[in-house]
Formats: C-alpha cells, sequence, structure tokens
C-alpha cells in the first residue's frame, strides 16, 4: 500500500492514492492541503499519524491522507479515538468532524472527550450546513434558516462551537478559517503540540448548499473589519489600519474603541490563553463585532490517556505485575480428593 | 417458644445431629437489609464447606425501597447438597424472614413443614398492614404446618454490640450477621470465611468489625446454647470432581475469562462501559485489575463504550464492552461497524427482562434475536452463550478467541441469574488453559489490508503504528483485497458473502455437541444460556424414570455446531425450552425445518424443575 519512508517527509508523503471526490471549489480542499503542508514540519513518523471521522462531508478527509485513517460512524469518532489512544498514547490521533457529525448526532461525545482532556486533535468543520445529504439545516445555521427541511425557516437557536468547547473545559480552543491558509497552518501546528484535547473550529464554506455563510469574515475585502486575529499578550486590535480595538466597560461588557483621541493601546484588552473569562467574553463577542480567530484558550492539564497509563503503572509496581495463577486462586479455596 | 434475646436458656440436652442430603434456604427482607450479603456469605461458607450448590439472587432494581413493602424485599436463594447439583431449587426448606412482607411474598414457595425463622421485632402492627396481613401470622396459627422460630433477631443484635460506640440505626444494620451465624450454626457452615471477610471489608472501621463479627457470632452461638433447636442439620461435602476448587459468581468468572484471555494473548485488555444493571459488577471486578495490562474506560454512553472498546481493537488490544439489553440496542451500529471493518471486538450482553426498561434486575433470555438479526443490512456476528456461572469463564475466554483469530465482533449472552449465580469452581490450571496466538501483520511486502486468510478467511490484523501499513478503513464497502471504497455490485455481493461466510466457517473451530442422555431417542430437549440447570436436572430426573429422553445445550448460537443437524435427526421430536418467547425455537425451525415445540416462561424467573418436568412429559405423552 504504502512504502516506509526514510528522510524528511514533504507534503507529497502525506498525500494518499485516492482521487479526491469533493465538490470543486469546496472549502475542504484548502484544510486538507494546510494539514499535508504542515506535518511534514511536525516530525511525526507517518505511521504514528491516525484520523479518525464520522459520517459527513468532512468525514471523507481520512481516505487522502497517507496515514492510518478509520472512517467511522456518524458523530462517534471521538469515542473511538479515546479508546485508540487510551490503550496507544505513542500514537497522534486527530479527530475530522463537522457541525452536524460534532454538534449534533455526536455532541455528547464531543464535550465528554475534550472535558477528559484525551490528547486527540479535534478538527470541527463548521459550513453551517448539512452537505453529504444534501442542505438541511445544522445545528450552527442562522435561527431562521431557509432549507429543504425548513422552507418555512428552522426554529432552533444556533450552537456556538467556541463556547460549546469552553463549557467543556477544553484546554485548548482556536478557530480557524479554510482561505486563512498561514494562519490556519500555525493553529494546526500548535493544535500538535498542545498536551491534551484539542478544539479546533474551522470556518469552512460549502460552495453548494451555503455558498458565502463565512464572507464577511474570510473575504479579503471585508475581513480586516470582521476579523479580529488573537495572540496572546497582544491588545485586541482589529480594522483595515489596525485602528479599533476593543475594550471592557466597567459592567463587564466589551465594546468597540477607535484608536486615538485619548484611548491608546494601554486601555485595550490584552489576549490571555489561560484566562478562562477572557475566552468566555471573547468566545461571545455578539453580531457588531469582529469574529476572533486564533487561540483563545490554553492550559496544561493532566490528560485522560496520561491518568489511564498511570495507573496501569502504579497498580504494577502496587500489586506486581498480573498474575494468572494467583488471580484465579484469589480468596477461599478447598481441595476436593 | 420465644426466647428474651441475647440470654439464651442453656441447652440440657446436647443437640440432635441430622444430616441431610439437599437443602433449599432463602433469605429475604428489605431490600436495605443486606440479604444479598448474607447470601453470599453463606454461600461462601457452603462452599468451603465442600458442598456442591447453585444460587438464585432475587431483588428489585430499587436501592433502598421503602421499608416494609411487598415491591421492596429482596431475597437470596442458596441450595446445597452433598451430591451433584444443577439448580437453586424449586422450593425452599427454610425461609430466614426479616419482616412480615418477605414472609408474605416467600411463604408460597416454602415446602410442606418447611422451617420459618423469623425476626419478631419486624412484626409490627404497622408493618404487618404495609404486608397486607391482618393478624400477626407467628401468633395466630396459620402457620401450623410449618416449623416456626419467632426470634428477635434485632434486639439480639442490639445486645451483642453494646458499648461499642455505634448509633441504633447503625447497630440494628449488623442484624444481617446475626440472622446469617444462627443459618450458619443450623447447618454446620463454618463461620471463619465471613469472620474474615468482615475483617477485610470493614479494615478501615475496627467498630464495625467488632459489631458484625459480634452480631454473628451471636447468632451462631444463640443455635448452640439456645433450647429453641433441637436440630442441627449437616450437609456432607459433596463429590465433586478432585482438584482445587473455589466459589465463583458467574460475574467473576467473566471478569476472570476476559483477563486470563487478555493475559495469554500478551495483549492489554480495554473495557468501555457504561453502568447498567446487571453488567457493571463485570467492569467493577475488572477495574481491580489493572495491573494485567487493563484499560477500564466508564464512557459517556453505551455508544462511546463500544466505541472506544472498537478503537482500542483498532489499536492492537482486546476491546470489550459489557451491557444489558436496552446498552445492546444502542451499540448494534458500532458492531455493524466492527463487522465492516472486521476488527476484533466482544460485547458482553448480560440479557434482562424487557423491553425498554423492563425488570432490570430480573433475568430473561430475550436478546437472542437482536444479537443475530438486530443490525442493518446482512451482518454476522458470531454468538457465544455460557450454560452456567463457572462456565462464564471458558465462554469469555473462547469470545477473545474466536473474535481474534477470525476478526470479528463476538458477542456473549449471559443473563441475571447466570451473573449473579454463584457455584463451586474447579480453577483451571493456566497451563492447561487453551492457546491464543496473535499475529499482527507487519511485513508490507505485498501487504493488504482486505487480503484473507484462505482457511479461516480473516483479514490482517494490524497495529495502527506500523511503518508501512499505513492504510484506510471505514464502514463504507470494501473492495476486495484491496480494502479500497467500492460501489461495485458484484464485489458488494462478494463481500457481503465473504464475511458470512468466514463467520460460518467458525463451525469448523467448535467442539463435537455433547449429548446428554442417550444418542437417540423419542425426544430431543435443546437448551442454551442459564437454563442449563433446569434443564439437566428435569431431563436426568425423567430419564430415572425411564423417559426416553436427552439434552443438548448450545454454547455457539452463531454459528451453530455442525453436528447439531444429525443430532436432530436421531430423534422424534425436539423441544426447546426459553425464558423467552420462543427465539432459538424459530433458528432451529429455521435451519433444521423441524417441528420443534417450545416451552416458554417470561415471568422474569428462572424455569423450576418441576414445571420444566410437567411440560417435558405432555410432550413425551402426546
Amino acid at each position: 500500500m504504502s512504502e516506509v519512508v526514510t528522510g524528511k517527509l514533504t507534503r507529497k508523503d502525506f498525500m494518499s492514492d485516492q482521487e479526491v471526490r469533493w465538490c470543486p471549489g469546496c472549502g475542504d480542499y484548502a484544510i486538507l492541503a494546510q494539514m499535508q503542508k504542515v506535518l511534514p514540519e511536525l516530525g511525526v513518523p507517518r505511521e504514528k499519524l491516525v484520523f479518525i471521522s464520522g459520517i459527513g462531508c468532512a468525514a471523507r478527509f481520512p481516505y487522502y491522507m497517507n496515514a492510518y485513517g478509520f472512517h467511522t460512524i456518524h458523530g462517534r469518532a471521538p469515542a473511538i479515538a479515546t479508546g485508540l489512544k487510551v490503550s496507544r498514547p505513542d500514537l497522534h490521533v486527530w479527530v475530522v468532524t463537522g457541525d452536524g457529525d460534532g454538534l449534533s448526532i455526536g455532541g455528547n461525545h464531543l464535550i465528554h472527550a475534550l472535558r477528559r482532556n484525551v490528547g486527540i486533535k479535534i478538527l470541527l468543520f463548521n459550513n453551517r450546513i448539512y452537505g453529504l445529504t444534501k442542505g438541511q439545516y445544522s445545528p450552527t445555521s442562522e435561527l431562521g434558516k431557509v432549507t429543504k427541511s425548513t422552507p418555512f425557516g428552522s426554529l432552533d437557536y444556533p450552537l456556538n462551537p467556541i463556547e460549546i468547547a469552553l463549557g467543556a473545559e477544553a484546554t485548548f480552543v482556536a478557530r480557524t478559517a479554510d482561505v486563512e491558509t498561514k494562519h490556519e497552518q500555525e493553529i494546526l501546528k500548535r493544535a500538535h503540540e498542545h498536551q491534551g484535547s484539542a478544539f479546533v473550529e474551522i470556518l469552512q464554506n460549502c460552495n453548494i448548499y451555503n455558498d458565502g455563510a463565512w464572507e464577511p469574515i474570510t473575504n479579503r475585502a471585508t475581513k480586516a473589519d470582521h476579523q479580529l486575529v488573537l495572540e496572546h499578550g497582544k491588545p485586541l486590535i482589529f480594522g483595515k489600519n489596525r485602528e479599533k480595538g476593543i475594550r471592557l466597560r466597567s459592567d463587564m461588557t466589551p465594546e468597540i474603541v477607535t484608536l486615538g483621541q485619548g484611548i491608546d493601546e494601554s486601555q485595550l484588552l490584552v489576549h490571555d490563553v489561560t484566562n478562562p473569562s477572557m475566552a468566555y467574553i471573547l468566545s461571545r463577542l455578539g453580531p457588531n463585532f469582529p469574529t476572533p480567530i486564533g487561540v483563545f484558550r490554553t492550559v496544561k492539564r493532566m490528560t485522560y490517556d496520561e491518568g489511564a497509563n498511570a495507573q496501569v503503572e502504579t497498580a504494577k509496581q502496587r500489586l506486581g505485575p498480573g498474575n494468572l495463577e494467583a488471580m484465579l486462586n484469589r480468596g477461599d479455596t478447598w481441595v476436593v480428593k | 417458644m420465644t426466647t428474651e434475646a441475647g440470654t439464651p436458656p442453656r441447652s440440657k440436652v446436647p443437640k440432635r445431629h441430622e444430616e441431610l442430603e439437599e437443602v433449599v434456604v432463602r433469605f429475604a427482607g428489605d431490600s436495605g437489609d443486606g440479604m444479598q450479603l448474607a447470601g453470599m456469605q453463606f454461600t461462601n461458607e457452603t462452599a468451603v464447606a465442600g458442598s456442591d450448590l447453585a444460587t438464585l439472587p432475587d431483588f428489585p432494581a430499587e436501592i433502598r425501597a421503602p421499608p416494609g413493602t411487598l415491591f421492596g424485599v429482596s431475597g437470596f436463594q442458596i441450595n446445597f447438597s452433598s451430591h451433584d447439583i444443577f439448580t437453586p431449587g424449586d422450593n425452599p426448606d427454610v425461609l430466614v424472614m426479616m419482616n412480615p412482607a418477605a414472609l408474605k411474598v416467600n411463604l408460597r414457595d416454602l415446602k410442606p413443614g418447611g422451617i420459618i425463622i423469623a425476626d419478631t421485632a419486624e412484626f409490627t402492627e404497622n408493618n404487618l398492614r404495609k404486608a397486607g396481613y391482618a393478624t400477626n401470622p407467628l401468633e395466630d396459627g396459620s402457620l401450623v404446618k410449618y416449623q416456626v422460630f419467632p426470634l428477635d433477631i434485632t434486639n439480639m443484635t442490639l445486645r451483642a454490640v453494646e458499648g461499642l460506640n455505634l448509633n441504633t440505626k447503625v447497630a440494628s444494620r449488623c442484624k444481617n450477621f446475626c440472622a446469617l451465624g444462627l443459618t450458619s450454626w443450623l447447618f454446620t457452615r463454618p463461620i471463619e470465611p465471613t469472620v474474615r471477610w468482615i475483617e477485610n471489608r470493614f479494615k478501615k472501621n475496627p467498630e464495625l468489625v467488632e459489631a458484625n463479627i459480634r452480631a454473628l457470632k451471636t447468632g451462631y452461638n444463640f443455635g448452640e446454647t439456645a433450647e429453641m433447636f433441637a436440630v442441627q442439620y449437616e450437609v456432607k461435602p459433596a463429590r465433586l470432581i478432585p482438584g482445587k476448587y473455589r466459589n465463583i459468581t458467574g460475574t467473576a468468572a467473566t471478569a476472570l475469562g476476559f483477563l486470563a484471555a487478555a493475559e495469554r494473548t500478551g495483549l492489554p485488555l480495554f473495557l468501555g462501559s457504561y453502568p447498567i444493571t446487571p453488567a457493571s459488577d463485570i467492569l467493577h471486578e475488572v477495574a481491580n485489575y489493572k495491573n494485567f495490562n487493563v484499560y477500564t474506560f466508564q464512557a459517556e454512553d453505551e455508544i462511546a463504550a463500544v466505541g472506544a472498546a472498537l478503537g482500542a481493537a483498532y489499536g492492537g488490544a482486546i476491546g470489550i464492552t459489557t451491557t444489558s439489553g436496552p446498552g445492546m440496542l444502542l451499540k448494534q451500529e458500532m458492531i455493524n461497524l466492527a463487522v465492516m471493518a472486521e476488527l476484533p471486538l466482544i460485547i458482553a450482553d448480560i440479557q434482562r427482562a424487557g423491553p425498554s426498561t423492563g425488570m432490570p434486575t430480573k433475568t430473561e433470555q430475550a436478546d437472542l434475536l437482536m444479537a443475530l438479526y438486530g443490525r442493518s443490512s446482512d451482518s454476522s456476528v458470531v454468538i457465544l452463550a455460557p450454560a452456567t456461572p463457572g462456565e462464564c469463564f471458558f465462554i469469555a475466554f473462547e469470545a477473545v478467541r474466536i473474535a481474534t483469530k477470525y476478526m470479528v465482533p463476538v458477542i456473549f449472552m449471559s443473563d441475571t441469574n447466570l451473573t449473579n449465580g454463584a457455584e463451586p469452581w474447579k480453577i483451571p490450571n493456566v497451563s492447561e488453559l487453551p492457546k491464543i496466538e496473535v499475529q499482527f501483520r507487519t511485513d508490507p511486502q505485498g501487504f493488504q489490508p482486505y487480503l484473507r486468510d484462505p482457511e479461516t478467511l480473516s483479514r490482517p490484523w494490524v497495529r495502527a503504528g506500523t511503518p508501512g501499513l499505513e492504510h484506510r478503513i471505514g464502514g463504507l464497502e470494501k473492495e476486495d483485497i484491496t480494502g479500497n471504497v467500492s460501489y461495485d455490485p458484484e464485489n458488494h455481493e462478494k463481500m457481503v458473502r465473504l464475511r458470512a461466510e468466514k463467520v460460518a466457517r467458525i463451525a469448523m473451530d467448535i467442539p463435537p455437541t455433547d449429548v446428554r442422555g442417550g444418542p437417540s431417542g423419542k425426544l430431543l430437549v435443546i437448551g442454551w444460556g442459564g437454563t442449563y440447570g433446569s434443564i439437566v436436572e428435569a431431563v436426568e430426573r425423567l430419564r430415572g424414570q425411564g423417559k426416553s429422553v436427552s439434552h443438548v445445550h448450545l454454547r455457539h448460537l452463531n454459528p451453530l455446531p455442525s453436528d447439531l443437524k444429525q443430532i436432530i435427526r436421531r430423534f422424534e421430536k425436539v423441544l426447546v425450552p426459553e425464558l423467552n418467547m420462543g427465539q432459538l425455537l424459530k433458528i432451529i425451525r429455521a435451519e433444521y425445518l423441524v417441528d420443534a415445540k417450545g416451552i416458554n416462561k417470561i415471568q422474569g424467573q428462572p424455569f423450576k424443575v418441576g414445571e420444566l418436568m410437567e411440560k417435558i412429559q405432555e410432550v413425551l405423552e402426546e
């Protein structure tokens, strides 16, 4: 199937022999390309990489990666990835999911994988629509979305993936976008480096069923005013001329201010990836604010897989390595002659 | 007859000893009275004394049901004997009753002339009313055909623990040990194993150790010294096959079977589970053995539990999930993925009475058709079922062997009574356990993910992480050999048939079927699972009466043994007793075109030997 490669890997080494079958113009192509570009830089042997997905357009991702891949069932990829990572901590396990797969049918597994801080990397491709099933509204679709299944408009209020991840106490939470190639590569690298669960929402365009869903945020002409690039230790500044900033009012609500005329950077919020309140405020800035991209939060906490393996080691030290004979003969026994 | 508690009158005459061959004792009280514990300890004492035994715990789903109510009664029955026995017994000889509700619920089963030991302290007006008694049955003469021993067990216990720093509530909770002590004396059971158990269980609380041991000994000594009991009974050790024995529950045997099999393969064991009655105890048991390279994962739901087990199998571990009927339903989609991905996966379904939530603490064997057919499309899996608590060990072991050899999901079907029941178990010799050799594919030369072993049809097991073997698998239909996604019509048919054929061929890898009784004759009784004991006993008694009846008990339900067809042909009639509406019956009729009949009971209770004999007789006389 594939050959053992030695020496430095290149992007090509991570491309499988399968023809990519997403719709032409789909944002998934860009994400696949960034992943394949980043991987050679991480220095991880190809055989140690596993991509696990559920169901949906995004879930085809593993087929296109020359690594280990498991295309599983709808919404369950984090559960399968958890079993794999716990018993095989040597592997680098990535989960590829979408807004339907990860937040609707698989919402339960997503939040529990994150709260446990299993060392898996979860990429949630968010296109705010069900693509593979041909265009029904998703849990991230805006209220009132008119689709085939909701000709009179959807009635359910959308979820914000970043808030879900923060609410689940994820230790690494970030957002990037399909077209922001450099930014995306950077975020993927940081997700890889993070010890524990990493959650990355990738704003992705479905040009067939929900074209332009992220238009103002990702369009070159408008993004400067609609994108807030988060950097740890830096004040929150955006705008074509970096003239706007975000400040906290005394009632703890954020406001947009224009720099100059008595307002300088020192009054602005300074991003701190370890501050949970900061991450929370940034996750729900509201419709009149720019959309943050970058790392919202990253903190260190024991990972589930570390803990599970430590328990096995501790048990071996305390009880000695498993002795089948002794185990079977435990408790009260008697001999029949 | 009532004696003042704590100060038994001295016995002037030595106690008479009477030898019995077989005794059935049932303990019952409120679900918070510790009857299950008393029963388990009595079982252990009995096992150590060398009797053969079988048990039947029977308790409500409520953890602490309102005291004194009929629905809150928790019972534990044990049958022990100096000869081979197979069932917990149809009717008790002795009832140890902690309140009126327990008496009300259990009296109808007591044999005429049977013994009733009752805690008089609980026969209050209030409790009598709750149990629906207009007058106190211990005093109104309604129990004349039984031997009644009314005892203030509660007060005896309180007196015994006087001087310890315990409040009345905690102190009175020791009364189950007082009742146990008395019962132990009555049947000459050694209380030392229980003393050891108490010391270990409460080692962090010396007061409780002292209190429970005092209560136990008070009960025991009361039997010895009080004039109340003239006879002490004895049941001699059973003539079991020579060897070293221990008492084992189905739960423990299942856990040990999985552990032993994983240990033989040298691979880590990953158990993913979500708490569900009655399967949770397997998770609890396995979790104690992390030093055997064991991971236990309490998942967020049933789906994640089986998913994580499958993920672990993908990484080269023995992936197991444990559940009961309602959880099985949720796992079926993941089992189908394992069918498609052809990965080893073991699913233990500890069946309980359903449908839906049903009766969570009661037994049934009605998940067979779900296990066989409860997945979308044509999806073959292997199904195994142990027949006795101790056999759970060997069948769990066999499940791991088959799953890893054939790269296939195996469903292990136990049930509530099998898992909670106990029996003396001849401890197997580790060196005599079957070999399980797992070989991971590591050679990239000529590797194809779905290139099959020509004999077993199993595909190679590749641990993720193996250099040069990177490949992709998933739930989409696979192209034969390459494993690439394929929508080719002929390929799909070929793959569906290959997956089925792989399972079918396992029939060649299972032992010949054992026929109990004559190899041919008038009637063949075919059973499976936990009904074994009742069927064996019924069939043997009928054979003793000269009836032409034999018994086959299936451990392999899919594939069925290849010799079953010939065995069936040698009998005029076939009868299939099941604790369901006739599920194996349907399979037998369909597979062998035989006009088999069923005996079916759907009460959450096991077959009684008597009722089986009656039904079998009817068929024999038709």
